[in-house]
């Protein structure tokens, strides 16, 4: 909501100042959208279908108070894999909870779910190139796990 | 156009895939195929569909108003801790899904930020934005939000110290897509 009205008030201001430079910036804006759109679109599909494999109840099964370092490193590993949108994975982290997911386990899930994002990473090797694309990944993990542990073991 | 396609050719099978199983779940009445659609693509999709054009617009008008000189300055190689907290607060700052701070890289890039303030800012944008951070609060606790950020952050900077490293001499470049 903040995104689109600082956008609709930039864009009146910018008019206002200036039209020609306006119109070529929501041009050259608009063309990279176009640009990403159908990666964007696989990405949407493929973590909606993820997610409807992967129903909280089964997750939390393997993720649960039992499970002990394999829990973590599976919330880990899934974090990694899935790229879930805040106002979805926050609402899963809550359910989680409730099914009995420690708030550590969660914690590792959220630090790798963040940093790590495995289905985009041909979206981002448009940008950066596959190498760069997968070393960042790879070190995001290792630092992700790193934190997430800590976190684990402060909370 | 043609261009365009040749581009975009695998992901444009994938939806073409993607939605041929679609079309079929409803003739066919597949339950599975339904639900994936309605209940999960529906909503994610509605959200890509609200806030990246506006980005994009965001993006492209900052590229016209933003001069190369100031973002150098600001961002740019040597300007040292400064601009690390800079391209970290302007990282708080945004919206978004993670993969939406790509193309603003490639804005950051070729206006002259530094390699480091690059993944400094794809760290702190996916990990401590403040609408992630509220949307936080709500709903582990403010403790939750505190303790994340202030771990999450010495590590995000470590990060990009490493693949300031791991790129170097291998001449890094942001593509434009």
């Amino acid at each position: 909501m903040i995104v689109l009205i600082v956008t609709f008030l930039s864009v009146v201001v910018s008019y206002l100042v200036d039209k020609k430079k306006t119109i070529a910036g929501i041009q050259a804006g608009l063309r990279l959208f176009l640009q990403v759109l159908p990666s964007v679109f696989v990405l949407i599909w493929v973590t909606s279908t993820l997610i409807y494999l992967l129903p909280a109840g089964v997750i939390a099964h393997y993720l649960g108070r039992e499970a002990g370092l394999t829990g973590y490193l599976l919330a880990a590993l899934l974090g990694a894999i899935s790229l879930i949108p805040s106002f979805i994975a926050y609402p899963l982290a809550g359910v989680l909870l409730k099914y009995g997911v420690s708030i550590q386990v969660i914690a590792m899930f959220l630090s790798t779910l963040f940093m790590v994002g495995v289905p985009s990473i041909q979206l981002e090797a448009r940008f950066y190139g596959w190498r760069t694309a997968i070393v960042r990944n790879v070190v995001y993990l290792a630092g992700a796990i790193i934190a997430g542990t800590f976190i684990a073991l402060i909370i | 156009m043609h261009k365009y396609f040749i581009r975009n050719k695998i992901s444009l099978l994938l939806i073409t895939g993607f939605a041929a199983f679609t079309a079929m779940s409803y003739l066919y009445d597949l339950k599975s195929g339904k639900q994936i659609f309605t209940t999960r693509f529906i909503p994610f999709g509605r959200e890509m569909l609200f806030f990246l054009p506006a980005m994009f617009i965001l993006i492209g008008l900052l590229d016209t108003w933003v001069s190369k000189e100031k973002v150098q300055t600001l961002i740019g190689e040597g300007s040292g801790i400064r601009g690390n907290l800079l391209i970290i607060l302007l990282a708080m700052f945004q919206a978004g899904p993670p993969y939406a701070a790509f193309p603003t890289t490639y804005l950051l890039w070729k206006k002259g930020a530094s390699v480091r303030n690059i993944f400094l800012y794809l760290g702190a944008f996916s990990t401590i934005k403040l609408p992630l951070l509220v949307f936080e609060m709500t709903f582990l606790g403010w403790k939750f939000s505190l303790i994340r950020t202030l771990v999450t952050l010495p590590v995000i900077f470590v990060l990009s110290f490493i693949m300031e490293k791991s790129v170097r001499n291998r001449n890094f470049t942001v593509r434009k897509v």
